[in-house]
């Protein structure tokens, strides 16, 4: 294994969970449902694809052995978290959670309000 | 070397997901633990990885694309029941 590829895993590896540790704090520090799922849903996800992405380079410059499990991990991932954050994010806004006090902008209130009457309407 | 890099990095995200369980205790609302729980679930993936680097196998990688698939699954299947009541609906136009 040569030292390049050796300082190409170790910054990998050390990004990942750096930015797996900036998330853990957004989530604990964030104000509300919103807020946390942005940081959770994009930051994790950028740790783990870094993480994954170290994996797969040191199992193939240690000794040959290219994972295509981990490849295919790593396109799941990217993929389906960002579905998981939208849907959870719809869940919460659908069911009733508040937004923070101090946010001025709600898009969607309008539209959610005039699908309540269109559905008394029927 | 790697290996010391590999400990040091579970040590960071096993403190991320002490932080992560506190979210899912405390939460307010119902919506922060399910979004805790899928950060807890994706955190999962990187400390399997990265203990298959500290203990030098590869015998461990088919667990990532697993955990993946049901940290989705759940996280999916959780929404759709906060936001209409029901997982799977019956079909009322038979």
């Amino acid at each position: 294994m040569t030292e390049i590829a050796n300082v190409f895993i170790i910054v990998f590896i050390l990004l990942g969970a750096f930015f797996i540790l900036v998330a853990a704090f957004g989530v604990i520090r964030l104000p509300d449902v919103y807020t946390r799922n942005h940081a959770a849903s994009k930051s994790a996800t950028l740790g783990v694809l870094c993480v994954l992405l170290g994996t797969l380079l040191f199992f193939y410059f240690k000794d040959g052995y290219f994972n295509s499990r981990v490849v295919l991990g790593i396109i799941f991932i990217f993929l389906t978290s960002p579905i998981a954050g939208h849907l959870i994010g719809r869940a919460a806004y659908n069911s009733g959670v508040k937004l923070w006090d101090k946010s001025i902008r709600d898009d969607l209130k309008n539209v959610s309000k005039a699908k309540d009457t269109a559905g008394k309407g029927q | 070397m790697i290996q010391t890099i590999a400990m040091i990095a579970i040590l960071c995200i096993s403190l991320a997901t002490l932080a992560l369980i506190y979210r899912v205790i405390k939460g307010p609302s119902i919506p922060d633990r399910v979004v805790a729980l899928d950060a807890i679930g994706i955190n999962l993936v990187a400390i399997v990885a990265l203990i298959s680097i500290a203990l030098n196998t590869n015998a461990f990688l088919e667990v990532i694309l697993l955990l993946g698939i049901l940290a989705f699954i759940g996280t999916v299947a959780f929404s759709k029941y906060l936001e209409k009541g029901v997982i799977i609906e019956h079909d009322r136009d038979r």
